[in-house]
């Protein structure tokens, strides 16, 4: 690299910054256009706004429902990558310890069916799911967050038990046999001891499910009909549906449902490029 | 005895609820998935539905609109793998290179990708609608700047565009792990050995970072396969279902025209197609990766 002159470092220099300018490019015209009447959309959506009003947010905010939405994505996906953790930890140690012909076989399954788009599913999973109704008790995997939850841990423990029993592998065994032998139960063992030196890919498995569950608007749409119960890809979809002709509002709407991702990205990002970096090289 | 029996009941206690999820909602819907292929099943009871062989993957191949899509998928496909691999690569050369204010533009370039495919779609639909055509009308020149969502040809290499926008940082990340991990020394001797600049990237780095190739291009042909998401919020398969992509196409099929069996016959084949170009893209890198 010291080979490099002053003139490409400062060609690459500007190419870096253009290109990171057309990236944020579509953002910025999002964002001034959310505050813009129509006729100043109609003659100039490149600008700063005249006025900063937040007429349109607060219109927005209140047609897609956001404080709803925002509340129901979080639910959702902090439970389903709660348990997704939890389930796909304690199952990935067991089979690394286990090691036998069953093990293999169970690893395989979960593995070896990542590949399976969600298309070649759905239709009979929705079938299928029905079917476990139970009216008098009112329970329900349709149409309900636990049931949508429950979708998710089965959807998200493929890949979560590929990435934790790689990295099991490499975690020597010789701690939790000195916890046996100072009297740690199975259950003891796992939490006090090997799941703390766990937590690197504990990391990486919570952001690329939260990545994935965030954003996912697939799953939702499927199972969710109650406005009540959208979450903020699903909301936004339906309000986009219905506001295209008016652009100020839709994209203050817009806005409005990303903000939480870029609030948690200011906070998280390094963990977040370091999980994804950590969740490839396996 | 009586001890294993204790053991297998622990270790039945840590891996039979997760496999007790995954069993029902992925396993027996898959195999459920399958059969229903081959019957002629309306979407509401199974009972009753008769079993018709192959006779729904024949109507599968005689569905002009699913061949177009996979078609076009094909080509989506083939387009994002080179477009996103290569501005992927070169992002992630230049927050490796020596430049300023490197780990501002790798958090910008990898921003798009915390936003989902749907609303990153609508934001674009905007762009396209309203800046695009206003930029052509001060240009004056609208061979480039127009309403791309118009077109049929350019409404396709939109969802490319936006695709591309969305994962290159994707692969960056993954890129700057292999580049990092390239060490000093290897590429000081290269300099030694009087290698330009050219020649140590395709001598010395290209081989070296081969392994995030494979992961790349696996998960930039995944997901490409899968794309859904932008394709209903930025086209919605128009202009007159134009750039329908096959996964939308699955889905119209079965809640739009209420063909069950039909849609799970093409999703079948869907899988089988994943499942072959993937597996096949992972054997050819995994060998050049030993070769060199």
């Amino acid at each position: 690299m010291k080979r490099r002159n002053k003139s490409t470092s400062i060609l690459l220099e500007v190419i870096a910054w253009v290109s990171g300018l057309l990236m944020l490019l579509p953002m910025y015209i999002m964002f001034v256009n959310s505050f813009k009447g129509r006729a100043e959309i109609f003659t100039d959506t490149f600008g700063l706004p005249k006025s900063f009003s937040f007429e349109y947010y607060a219109a927005a905010m209140d047609k897609m429902n956001f404080l709803s939405a925002f509340k129901n994505s979080l639910l959702v996906s902090v439970i389903s990558i709660g348990l997704i953790i939890i389930f796909s930890a304690m199952t990935s140690w067991m089979l690394v310890r286990m090691k036998n012909k069953l093990s293999n076989g169970i690893l395989l399954l979960f593995v070896g069916t990542m590949l399976i788009p969600f298309q070649s599913v759905m239709i009979p999973l929705m079938q299928y799911l029905n079917k476990w109704d139970i009216p008098s008790l009112n329970f329900s995997m349709i149409n309900t967050h636990y049931g949508l939850i429950f979708m998710y841990i089965g959807f998200g423990l493929s890949m979560s038990v590929f990435l934790y029993h790689g990295f099991i592998k490499g975690v020597p065994i010789a701690l939790e046999e000195a916890a046996m032998i100072e009297g740690c139960n199975t259950w003891q063992t796992f939490w006090k001891v090997v799941f703390p030196m766990l937590t690197p890919i504990t990391m990486t498995v919570g952001i690329l499910n939260l990545l994935w569950i965030w954003n996912d608007y697939l799953l939702p749409s499927l199972t969710l009909t109650s406005p009540a119960l959208r979450t903020i890809p699903l909301s936004t979809f339906f309000f986009f549906g219905e506001f295209t002709i008016q652009w100020n509002l839709a994209m203050a709407g817009l806005v409005v449902s990303i903000i939480p991702v870029i609030i948690f990205y200011l906070f998280a990002q390094k963990y977040i490029i370091k999980g994804v970096m950590a969740g490839a090289v396996k | 005895m009586k001890k294993s029996v204790k053991r297998n009941l622990i270790a039945a206690a840590f891996i039979v609820p997760s496999l007790f999820i995954f069993i029902n909602v992925v396993i027996i819907p898959f195999v459920m998935g399958i059969v229903y292929s081959f019957t002629d099943w309306d979407g509401f009871k199974f009972a009753g539905s008769n079993f018709v062989g192959f006779g729904n993957y024949v109507r599968v191949f005689q569905d002009s609109d699913f061949l177009t899509s996979f078609g076009l998928t094909f080509k989506y496909a083939v387009c994002m793998i080179i477009l996103v691999n290569v501005i992927g690569l070169s992002l992630a050369m230049l927050v490796t290179s020596k430049i300023k204010s490197r780990n501002l533009l790798r958090s910008i370039y990898f921003l798009p990708n915390l936003i989902g495919g749907l609303i990153l779609g609508f934001i674009w639909k905007f762009v396209f609608t309203k800046f695009f055509v206003q930029v052509g009308e001060v240009m004056g020149n609208s061979s480039i700047f127009f309403n791309w969502l118009d077109d049929p040809t350019a409404s396709f290499w939109a969802l490319v565009f936006v695709g591309t926008w969305q994962m290159a940082g994707y692969v960056m990340i993954i890129y700057i792990a292999a580049i990092q991990g390239v060490s000093d020394e290897v590429l000081e001797a290269a300099d030694m050995d009087g290698a330009g600049g050219w020649m140590r990237f395709r001598k010395i780095m290209f081989p070296l970072i081969m392994p995030a190739f494979t992961i790349s291009l696996f998960l930039t042909l995944s997901n490409a396969f899968k794309q859904y998401d932008t394709n209903i919020s930025l086209t919605n398969g128009g202009p007159y279902g134009t750039t329908e992509l096959v996964a939308m196409n699955i889905f119209k099929t079965a809640f739009s025209m209420n063909q069950y069996a039909l849609a799970q016959s093409k999703a079948i084949i869907f899988f089988l197609v994943i499942l072959v170009v993937t597996v096949t893209q992972v054997v050819i890198s995994k060998k050049r990766e030993v070769e060199q």
